[in-house]
C-alpha cells in the first residue's frame, strides 16, 4: 500500500513548478499505513516556502481519492533536512523542462557552482540575482542563447 | 552531553530555560522579518526587492519553526505566540524592533538603507554564531531546527556581507551613511548578544553555549570585514535603550504589533 501511495504522490506537483512532483523533488520522507489511516511526512525545501499549505492540501486530496484510504495525516518535518541532492535524476530533467537549471549533484562550495543553461546547455552564463522568484531559485542569464533562466539553489548541510 | 527530546525533558528548570531561549530566538526573527517586509517595493532596486523578500520569508519561516517548538511545550498555538502576545511578553532585542526610518510604508517612507544593511548584517552574523552553537544543543528538536535554518542562513549571510562591504567601500555619501548606521546599531546591539536573566541556566543545561563565548565569536567573525572596510575593531557595543530579554521595549514594537496582528485580532481562528 505504501508503494501505491508513493505512486499517488508522483501526481502531486510543486504548485510553483508544475513539471515536477514532490517525489522527484525529494520531499517525501515517510509513508505509513495503519489500517485505513495514512501518515505522510514531508520535508520542506525552504522553511518559509508559502507553497507548503497548498502542497499539504493537494497531498490530502490525492490520497483520499484512493480506495482504502479514509484518513490522511500530512506533516512537515525538518529532520533529515531537505538538501538539493535529494532531487531524483528524473526530477533534474523535469526542472530543465521548466527552464530551471538543476543544482550541482554534489555541492562543494558556491564558487565552484558551474551553471549550465537549461535551454542550450552552455556554461557561458551569469548570475543576475542569487535570490529568485521563490526562495529555492536564483535568476541567471545565458550569454550564448541570450535567454534569462533560473537555477535551483544548492542546499547542503556542509554550508 | 546527553540529548533530550520533548518526552524526556528532565525537569521544570530545564523546561523553563528552554522556553526562555526559544522565545528569544523566535521573537528576534519574527520582528526583524516584519521590519524587512516593510521594505517590499521600496528597496534600492528590483533585484534587491526580490532578494530581500525571499530572505524575510525564510526568516519568518524560521520564527515559525521555533514557535512550533514552543507550541509543543504547551505555550500556546503558533498564531497566539506570534500575534497574541503583548509587548511586555516579547523577548526580542530592542534594536530589531526599531522602525526602518521616518514615515510609514504607505505614507512617505523615508527608510534608511544603510541602517537596514548594517542591522541585518550584524544580526545575521549573530544568528549564524547561535545556530552553529545550537547544532550541539542538548534539546534534540532545537538542534535539528538549527541544522535546517543554517542551510538557508548561508545565503542570507552572503547577501548582507556583499552589501556591507560594497557600500562601505563605495564613494560619495555611502561610507558616511554606513558609518553612522554602524554606530547607531552598535549602541543597542548588546541586546541581541545577551541571553537575558536565564542565560546562565541555558548554558548550564547545555541548551546553548555561554553568552560571553557567543559574543566573542560574533566579534571575531566581524574582524575581517571590518579590517577590509576600515571600521574600528572590536566595535563598542552597548544597550542604551534597555533589555528586550527582560520585556523592556519601545513604542516602535507596540506600533508594529498593532499593525501586524490586525487581521489576527479581527478573526483569530482564520487560516493563513
Amino acid at each position: 500500500m505504501e508503494q501505491t501511495v508513493m505512486k499517488i504522490l508522483e501526481t502531486v506537483k510543486d504548485p510553483e513548478i508544475d513539471s515536477i512532483s514532490i517525489v522527484d523533488l525529494g520531499m517525501v520522507h515517510l509513508i505509513e499505513m495503519k489500517g485505513e489511516r495514512c501518515t505522510i511526512k514531508l520535508l520542506p525545501t525552504f522553511a518559509g516556502c508559502p507553497a507548503l499549505d497548498i502542497i499539504k492540501g493537494n497531498v490530502k486530496k490525492a490520497c483520499l481519492s484512493q480506495p482504502g484510504i479514509k484518513e490522511v495525516d500530512v506533516r512537515f518535518v525538518y529532520t533529515p533536512p531537505w538538501t538539493s541532492d535529494r532531487l531524483t535524476p528524473n526530477g533534474r530533467e523535469k526542472l530543465k523542462e521548466f527552464g530551471i537549471a538543476p543544482p550541482p549533484e554534489k555541492f562543494t562550495n558556491l564558487e565552484e557552482w558551474e551553471i549550465h543553461c537549461p535551454y542550450c546547455d552552455s556554461h557561458y552564463t551569469s548570475m543576475e540575482n542569487l535570490f529568485g522568484p521563490t526562495a529555492c531559485r536564483s535568476i541567471l542569464y545565458c550569454k550564448e542563447c541570450r535567454n534569462p533562466f533560473e537555477a535551483m539553489k544548492p542546499i547542503s548541510t556542509i554550508m | 552531553m546527553k540529548q533530550y527530546e520533548l518526552n524526556t525533558i528532565p525537569d521544570e528548570g530545564y523546561r523553563q530555560a528552554l522556553a526562555s531561549l526559544l522565545y528569544q530566538l523566535a521573537d528576534d526573527d519574527f520582528i526583524l522579518a516584519y521590519r524587512g517586509s516593510e521594505w517590499l517595493g521600496l528597496a534600492p532596486h528590483i533585484e534587491e526587492d526580490v532578494a530581500f523578500s525571499s530572505i524575510n520569508q525564510d526568516t519568518m519561516g524560521h520564527a515559525s519553526m521555533i514557535y512550533e517548538l514552543l507550541a509543543s511545550l504547551g505555550e500556546g498555538t503558533e498564531d497566539e505566540l506570534a500575534h497574541g502576545r503583548p509587548p511586555e511578553e516579547r523577548r526580542n532585542a530592542i534594536i530589531l524592533e526599531e522602525v526602518n526610518g521616518p514615515g510609514d510604508y504607505l505614507i512617505e517612507p523615508r527608510y534608511d538603507w544603510a541602517f537596514a544593511v548594517v542591522r541585518h548584517y550584524f544580526y545575521t552574523v549573530a544568528k549564524k554564531v547561535r545556530m552553529d552553537s545550537l547544532k550541539q544543543s542538548s534539546y534534540g528538536p532545537l538542534a535539528e531546527a538549527a541544522v535546517k535554518i543554517n542551510t538557508e542562513l548561508y545565503y542570507h549571510l552572503l547577501h548582507w556581507q556583499t552589501w556591507f562591504t560594497q557600500l562601505m567601500n563605495a564613494g560619495g555619501e555611502a561610507k558616511q551613511r554606513m558609518e553612522d548606521a554602524v554606530s547607531r546599531v552598535c549602541d543597542d546591539f548588546l541586546g541581541v548578544l545577551t541571553l537575558g536573566p536565564d542565560g546562565e541556566s541555558m548554558s548550564r543545561y547545555g541548551l546553548i553555549e555561554e553568552e560571553a563565548i557567543l559574543a566573542s565569536r560574533w566579534t571575531e567573525a566581524l574582524k575581517k570585514p571590518f579590517d577590509s572596510t576600515g571600521v574600528q575593531h572590536p566595535p563598542v557595543i552597548r544597550s542604551l535603550r534597555g533589555d528586550g530579554r527582560k520585556g523592556e521595549h519601545t513604542g516602535d514594537l507596540t506600533d508594529a504589533l498593532h499593525t501586524l496582528s490586525e487581521v489576527y485580532r479581527l478573526e483569530a481562528s482564520g487560516t493563513w
